[in-house]
């Protein structure tokens, strides 16, 4: 099980690496077909102004959690009271 | 993972029932104030947002409506730290003073059409703050009420803060009910729906009265006394790996996919039933209240449940649920209020034709046509067409408004249909508060709990109807002009299955959890 939750600890790096990448990529599509057509360009643009800032950060965060698995971090939780 | 708790004396019996009241009516209004702003969502954007492009006008309302979640983080980790280091008590006093003030001052900010753009930018403001408000709020009573209960009954006391939720957003849609019966539709629209704002004044000075008369809480107050209160509980929690991890956890493998199955159930299943579907305003409020109602004492069964077979069992069965259901349950959802596959009572159709003039001059045309089917659905299509005056301009599009009344067997499979989707909340949400406080120890307990948690359910759980919606407006080409109706529902789906995942590898078990406690 714990080289399980290791192994899977690059799949969640990916994913957060993938998550991020399609994410400016469907954003400047999204844009600039807004843009060429002139329809919906303020909603188009609100959206993936509100989205990409919020979500950056937090798949940066899966891509963390995907190396602490990586490290064995997860094989047991511990935690210390105070 | 070990808890926190094993050297503390509980409170019992009808101390503990007090703490209980006093914590829950202070989140229970905390959740009305901050629901019935998205409730009231399309009415919200027509009074403050530029008119035009209705769908242009729900997103910016929606995107306050988001703002108002994407803050609660920035609230988790500001008043997190605050309760951290002076208590529980006064740090989720101050949430509701500031939600309170917030609620009622929205009431009060005059139209788009009385200040212009002064009118978004202070409701923008004021829902801010609202956010920040209730991203103090949660992780403090859930806290403070773990931290009264007996370590084995945690989950069943701390599933009442988590009923707050459900029965906040309850009362929500039976104050604005209420509201729009007494004052009547049109009063409604136009003024009336500043009441349940105002209203909210009356209940937070009620709720900051019982609150005033607790104690702090008798594990903070312990810790204190022997001088272990963090010095800086955000570097504790954050910058400490053996914390921090253990909060990525939280977030990635049980408060996400909580998130969404929450929002879903309960907010999107409303935008569905009622922008998509095209069912009445009241009739979609009947029949979500109905099965919040029916729902509510299941937060409690799967609280106490949880503390005899432990929290992810729970937590995951519900998510899976959730996500292998959710579509079967919206096609039926569709079929219900779909008229094209129903057969139409002819002779019962009627059609009104009306014209008018605008205050610009325009004619506007206005037919108004009835339609009866045999299962007892109605059907009211109201097509409005704009002559301009100004024959330079262009023709503005012609505008059709649909209206779905259900019949009363579908207005049953609907309220069944949503009761099931509230129920897998209720699964993921009612051991969601044990499961958060037994994960980080005392003195970093509000800040480390409230960041995963708000970051799950305000961000990946209160953005669903957003994105929900956004994914359905995508879908509208023009080879298929009514879009795909399902296509929102991947998000939740992905999202959901993704936690479900990492849940399912990484949290520890109840063996597990046995096992530390034994140790601890």
């Amino acid at each position: 099980m714990d080289s399980l939750k290791r192994i899977s600890g690059f799949l969640w790096v990916a994913l957060g690496l993938l998550v991020v990448y399609l994410m400016f990529s469907q954003a400047g599509t999204e844009i600039a077909t807004a843009v060429k057509n002139n329809k919906a360009v303020l909603d188009t643009q609100m959206f993936w102004y509100i989205i990409i800032p919020i979500f950056t950060p937090i798949m940066l965060g899966l891509c963390l959690f995907g190396w602490y698995a990586w490290k064995g971090e997860y094989d047991r939780i511990e935690i210390d009271e105070a | 993972m070990q808890t926190s708790t094993t050297d503390h004396e509980s409170v019992s019996g009808q101390g503990l029932m007090k703490v209980i009241l006093a914590s829950s009516v202070g989140t229970l209004i905390e959740w009305y104030d901050f629901y019935i702003y998205g409730a009231m969502a399309p009415i919200i954007a027509t009074q403050f947002f530029p008119t035009g492009n209705p769908t242009a006008a729900f997103l910016a309302a929606l995107a306050t409506f988001a703002a108002g979640f994407v803050i609660r983080p920035f609230g988790a980790l500001v008043f997190g730290r605050l309760g951290d280091l002076i208590g529980r008590k006064y740090t989720f006093l101050l949430t509701l003073v500031l939600m309170g003030l917030s609620t009622f001052a929205i009431g009060l900010v005059p139209s788009y059409s009385s200040i212009g753009m002064l009118a978004p930018a202070i409701i923008l403001t004021l829902r801010l703050v609202q956010g920040l408000a209730l991203g103090g709020e949660y992780g403090g009573a859930a806290t403070y009420v773990a931290e009264h209960a007996p370590v084995k009954r945690r989950g069943y006391y701390t599933a009442y803060i988590q009923t707050t939720a459900t029965l906040g957003f309850f009362l929500s849609l039976g104050v604005i009910l209420a509201t729009r019966k007494t004052v009547g539709v049109e009063a409604f629209n136009e003024w009336g729906w500043r009441v349940p704002f105002i209203v909210s004044a009356f209940l937070i000075a009620l709720s900051i009265y019982i609150r005033l008369k607790m104690a702090e809480s008798p594990l903070f107050s312990k810790i204190k006394k022997e001088g272990k209160v963090s010095k800086n509980p955000l570097k504790e929690s954050f910058a400490k790996k053996g914390n921090l991890k253990v909060v990525l956890l939280a977030l990635f493998g049980a408060v996400m996919g909580q998130g969404v199955v929450w929002y879903t159930g309960q907010f999107y299943a409303q935008t569905f039933i009622e922008r998509t579907c095209g069912v009445e305003f009241e009739q979609t409020r009947y029949l979500l209240c109905i099965a919040i109602l029916l729902v509510t004492p299941f937060f409690l069964v799967f609280g106490a449940w949880s503390d005899r077979i432990g929290r992810k069992t729970i937590m995951l069965g519900g998510m899976l649920l959730a996500i292998l259901s959710y579509r079967p349950i919206y096609q039926t959802m569709y079929g219900l209020a779909n008229t094209k596959a129903k057969t139409e009572i002819a002779e019962r159709t009627a059609v009104n034709m009306a014209s008018a003039l605008n205050p610009a001059g325009d004619s506007v045309y206005t037919t108004t046509t009835v339609k009866a089917y045999t299962d007892g659905t109605t059907l009211k299509l109201v097509e409005k067409k704009t002559v301009l005056a100004d024959k330079s301009k262009p023709a503005p599009k012609p505008e059709t408004a649909k209206t779905v009344w259900l019949s009363a067997s579908s207005f049953w499979i609907m309220m069944l249909l949503v009761f099931i989707q509230i129920l897998y909340v209720t699964m993921v949400y009612g051991p969601i508060a044990a499961f958060l406080v037994e994960l980080f120890p005392t003195r970093i307990r509000y800040t480390s709990m409230s960041l995963p948690y708000h970051i799950g359910n305000g961000i990946f759980g209160g953005l669903t109807p957003f994105i929900a919606t956004r994914l359905f407006d995508a879908s509208k080409t023009s080879s298929n002009p009514t879009g795909d109706p399902y296509v929102g529902l991947w998000y939740p789906i992905i999202i959901g299955a993704v936690c479900f995942v990492i849940g399912l590898l990484y949290l520890p078990s109840k063996k597990e959890e046995n096992r530390n406690e034994e140790e601890a």
